[in-house]
């Protein structure tokens, strides 16, 4: 069925996991780093690797940025939580349990707005943020599609193991009827951009730092009791998101519309054609065997230090989006632009270091973001906000021109100085010495009498053809619009 | 050398060697030759590492000449229960599972052993995962009574105890989670303590239950194992569970108990549930002589009421295989250990899981997975896991009010003697498991206990139970070296030296 004529029949309901994994120095329960990368199983300790005798010990950080989602996420803080072991056998999980948090999750209760592109404000339940440890990595050789099946033997990798994780639960987000797929990618984002602004983890989709498993259910209409729903797993791009909610809203649809009924289960999202496929069936009595991890003692997070940690969290994005917004007087999408490129922060320092934001933007967006993909590095790496705030302020005054002051910036990415040095030192300022701009001017239309004939035809845009000679005459140092004026001059006296 | 090394105690080994009467190259020789000589019967020890003692043995020696400034026990030797994790030396927690398995780290216990300088004579015999309180669950065989070697060791720590009661070791390190040191202590005629839950780390200790399991220190005398004790104990910041107290002078406890008098005013606390019925009549002779020795001494003999106690075991024995099922999930083939290939079918993870699992666990590990796995499962784990977290707490409030009017609790720490091979039956497996109704509650509790031996019933040793709240292990020293003392004195002679030292190979036959 068409995903359109799947929401003008039915309410579609969402419920979303999502897996931040938290940028600590160490893992969550044994002094291993915890880093992107590395050679396999480089990134262990007995603990990691679940060797006998290796005991877990709680990591203070991991706690300390778990209170920081919770408070964002406007939760309550448990004054006192366990760990729980969930006993499963797969070759990614080196004890056969992983360590997670039950039914006493360090956060819950809380509620976030998420805003989408039109502006509408949706407002999301939180049911619970929860701590937990990655598994490892396992990965199938010698089969054609890189799954177990067909697989001629595999490979694990403990690294991941062990890496701090926040699940973050909603109730079920109902309501949003068409908008079901937007709002959902919405969501993520939205805690993608509060794991960042709160610092507690780089939160890079593509490096899997953050997962959302969708769930996603339908029924007749908003009176309903909630459907059967499916859970596809670790999709992790927003585009992701969007796609799976349309599809599996239109699948369960059609299967509904058949007389059929929703299988419970997990499924997978495919990148090629957005598709869904079923994975294993889940129910509600998978029996994981919870117990309280006898290894650990409860975590009893005082009060006096959740209230610092909570007057020590920086602006949240969304207040701080809107008051840019607000501030700078730029557009809803150049806005998005500046935050999908990770940019707003150089971009605003750079304003309070006196440039127009206007200018800032066009700075970071354009040409340093160009040099930056160019390099492969980050934009960061390249300049200061005060160094871009001192470029546009030599074109403010007339110093440099657009194309001199890239120059100049060529020279500040090299590390010759701030852009004022770099210019005097390759002597880039605009030259005002008319003498030299008037032979140039001179010598480029004496070499060219076709192109002069063309513009006294009323080809204005010849001029074009005369400005190259002239800027290579004069090392780029003219300004244009003088420069124009003095052809014009010549030509029409 | 007239003088037999084997024979003396740890703290006279210590002072000799000391005063330089011998080295510890001397001491470590002497017993490693004694292991030589007497382990073919008594089956202490499941690897024993002459090379690594010796060596440690020669270090000491070396830093001693030169007048360094030693651990006051360095130089003495020490057996290690093999579930204590040791780089570089195999540890198979006494299962066919880690026959192999070398480590690549050391635990907290035995990185303090190498630090203060005791040399490490070897791992001893165990019950598979410390489940069993014979021995005989051990994949490696038996190990042997010294005082009778048709009769088993105890266990789980078995070869620990026969180490020390053998004069193989002066000193032995056992773990206790339902009475795993004191009991084998109480069958061979040596000390054992179990320590209040945290005070020794338990990284590198191979679990069976983690909210039961404690290291415990085991030696002939009471001084010694308080000395093992001290060495031990104290905060890990590897284990969460360990406390971060200051460790108590437990040498002092044990010279304050030896001066005389020292019983005068302390109230001994016998329990009314543990009934005289339960006990054979020698062990019951026995502990009442050793009661009334301690009420002529001064001390008062008060009756407590445990009223969960019938539950105890009931709830122990839901616990600690809940625990263990859960801790032993990591032996799969899959990193280290046994892994075995199915013999017919598909070899995936799964298959290769199974086909180890049911190829490198002894039965009596595999009764306490199921049963585990079972009390935890969706709808049973508030009948039983549940219920028996809650018996857990009604055991700690029963002993805080008897610790309301006793010191110490005091009782026999094994209803028999040592037991012929062959009684612990796999269709009978509870007639074992009562065996252990007087220990398990401190486990359960957390709280420390002491076996001490009481003195003997048919020529076989009888222990002697002391209990102490959490984080008074000082006060089971002290009550425990005052004890020793009126024992040593009745009999005229301590206990343990009156063992067989002699082993015939041809009596050593088992039923198993």
């Amino acid at each position: 069925m068409k995903y359109e004529d799947a929401v003008a029949k039915y309410d579609p309901a969402l419920g979303i996991e999502v897996h931040v994994e938290l940028g600590t120095a160490t893992k969550m329960f044994d002094d291993a780093p915890n880093t992107f990368g590395g050679g396999a199983n480089e990134n262990t300790t007995p603990t990691s690797l679940g060797l006998p005798g290796a005991l877990p010990v709680v990591n203070r950080t991991a706690i300390e940025y778990a209170i920081r989602i919770g408070l964002a996420l406007g939760c309550e803080i448990a004054e006192s939580c366990r760990f729980a072991r969930k006993n499963y056998f797969y070759p990614d999980l080196a004890k056969n349990f992983q360590t997670s948090q039950a039914d006493e999750p360090i956060a819950y209760d809380g509620s976030i707005d998420v805003e989408l592109e039109d502006g509408t404000i949706v407002p999301v339940a939180i049911e619970r943020a929860h701590m937990e440890e990655d598994a490892g990595k396992n990965t199938h050789v010698g089969g054609a599609s890189g799954r177990i099946h067909g697989a001629d033997h595999s490979l694990v990798d403990y690294n991941r193991a062990g890496v701090p994780l926040v699940e973050i639960v909603t109730h079920p987000i109902t309501g949003v009827g068409d908008r079901a797929p937007e709002v959902a990618a919405a969501y993520v984002r939205t805690l993608r951009d509060i794991f960042r602004a709160i610092g507690v983890s780089e939160a890079r989709m593509e490096q899997g730092n953050v997962r959302a498993d969708i769930n996603v259910s339908l029924r007749a209409d908003a009176d309903a009791p909630l459907g059967t729903r499916t859970e596809t797993k670790n999709v992790n791009s927003f585009r992701s998101i969007d796609r799976t909610v349309r599809y599996e809203i239109a699948r369960q649809a059609e299967i509904l519309d058949a007389g059929g009924s929703i299988l419970q289960e997990t499924r997978h999202f495919h990148e090629t054609d957005g598709s869904t496929s079923s994975g294993r069936p889940k129910s509600d009595a998978d029996d994981y065997r919870y117990f309280p991890e006898p290894d650990l003692v409860p975590v009893a997070p005082s009060r006096d230090w959740v209230e610092e940690i909570r007057a020590g969290l920086p602006e949240l994005p969304a207040a701080r989006r809107r008051r840019l917004l607000d501030e700078w007087g730029i557009s809803e999408l150049e806005m998005r632009d500046i935050i999908n490129a990770d940019l707003l922060d150089p971009v605003e320092a750079t304003v309070v270091a006196g440039a127009k934001p206007d200018a800032a933007r066009k700075w970071w967006m354009g040409e340093i973001a160009r040099v930056a993909k160019q390099k492969d590095v980050e934009a960061t790496e390249l300049a200061t906000p005060e160094h871009v705030a001192e470029l546009q302020k030599l074109i403010d005054d007339g110093k440099l021109n657009d194309k001199l002051a890239r120059k100049v910036l060529a020279g500040v990415v090299e590390g010759r100085g701030t852009p004022a040095q770099v210019m005097e030192a390759d002597g880039l300022q605009i030259v005002e010495d008319t003498g030299a701009l008037e032979a140039a001017v001179d010598e480029a239309i004496a070499a060219n009498p076709d192109v002069v004939e063309k513009i006294k035809g009323g080809k204005m845009q010849a001029i074009g053809a005369l400005m190259g000679p002239i800027m290579k005459a004069t090392r780029g140092q003219a300004d244009a619009g003088t420069a124009r004026e003095m052809i014009l001059e010549r030509i029409n006296s | 050398m007239s003088q037999d090394l084997t024979r003396l105690t740890a703290a006279q080994l210590a002072d000799g060697m000391r005063a330089g009467e011998y080295t510890s190259t001397d001491v470590t020789r002497a017993h490693l030759d004694r292991i030589e000589a007497t382990d073919d019967v008594i089956g202490s020890f499941i690897s024993v590492t002459p090379d690594a003692a010796l060596a440690t043995a020669a270090d000491v020696d070396r830093r001693r000449a030169a007048g360094e400034d030693l651990h006051p026990f360095a130089g003495v030797p020490v057996s290690l229960k093999d579930v204590v994790v040791t780089a570089g030396i195999r540890t198979t927690a006494g299962s066919k599972m880690l026959e192999d398995w070398v480590p690549p780290y050391d635990s907290t216990v035995y990185a303090k052993i190498k630090d203060a300088g005791l040399p490490v004579l070897g791992k001893t015999n165990m019950d598979e995962f410390a489940m069993g309180s014979t021995t005989e669950h051990s994949a490696f065989g038996p190990t042997r009574n010294p005082w009778d070697t048709t009769t088993v060791p105890g266990g789980s720590s078995g070869g620990a105890a026969t180490s020390a009661a053998a004069y193989q070791a002066p000193l032995a390190v056992g773990t206790d989670t339902g009475g795993s040191v004191r009991q084998p202590a109480a069958f061979t005629g040596t000390v054992g303590v179990k320590p209040t839950y945290g005070s020794v780390s338990r990284y590198g200790i191979v679990a069976m239950a983690s909210s039961l399991d404690q290291v415990g220190p085991l030696g002939r005398t009471v001084a010694d194992a308080a000395a093992l004790h001290q060495l031990l104990a104290g905060h890990d910041p590897r284990d969460s569970t360990s406390l971060s107290d200051a460790v108590p002078d437990f040498l002092a406890a044990v010279q304050a108990g030896a001066r005389d008098g020292s019983l005068k005013g302390k109230r001994l606390g016998t329990i009314r549930q543990l009934s005289a019925d339960d006990y054979d009549d020698g062990v019951r002779a026995a502990f009442t002589q050793a009661l009334e020795l301690a009420q002529q001494a001064g001390a008062e003999i008060v009756e407590v009421d445990m009223p969960s106690l019938r539950y105890a075991l009931d709830a122990y024995y839901l616990i600690m295989p809940s625990e263990a099922s859960s801790n032993l999930a990591r032996y799969d083939g899959m990193r280290f250990g046994l892994r075995v290939e199915p013999e017919s079918g598909p070899v995936t993870a799964e298959t290769v899981m199974s086909a180890t699992r049911a190829a490198g666990f002894g039965a009596e590990v595999k009764r306490r997975i199921l049963l585990g796995t079972y009390a935890l499962s969706a709808g049973y784990y508030d009948a039983y896991y549940g219920s028996a977290q809650k018996v857990r707490t009604l055991v700690q409030r029963d002993l805080a009010a008897a610790f309301e009017k006793a010191d110490v609790l005091v009782s026999p720490t094994a209803p028999t003697t040592a037991l012929p091979f062959g009684m612990e039956s796999d269709d009978d497996p509870m007639a074992l498991y009562l065996g252990d109704a007087a220990t398990i509650p401190a486990n359960l509790a957390g709280i420390p206990g002491m076996s001490l031996p009481a003195g003997l019933a048919n020529g076989m040793p009888v222990g002697f139970q002391l209990l102490a709240p959490a984080r008074e292990d000082a006060r089971l020293y002290e009550v425990g070296s005052a004890i020793e003392a009126l024992v040593t004195d009745a009999a005229g002679a301590p206990v343990w030296a009156g063992v067989p030292t002699d082993y015939a190979a041809e009596s050593a036959t088992t039923s198993a």
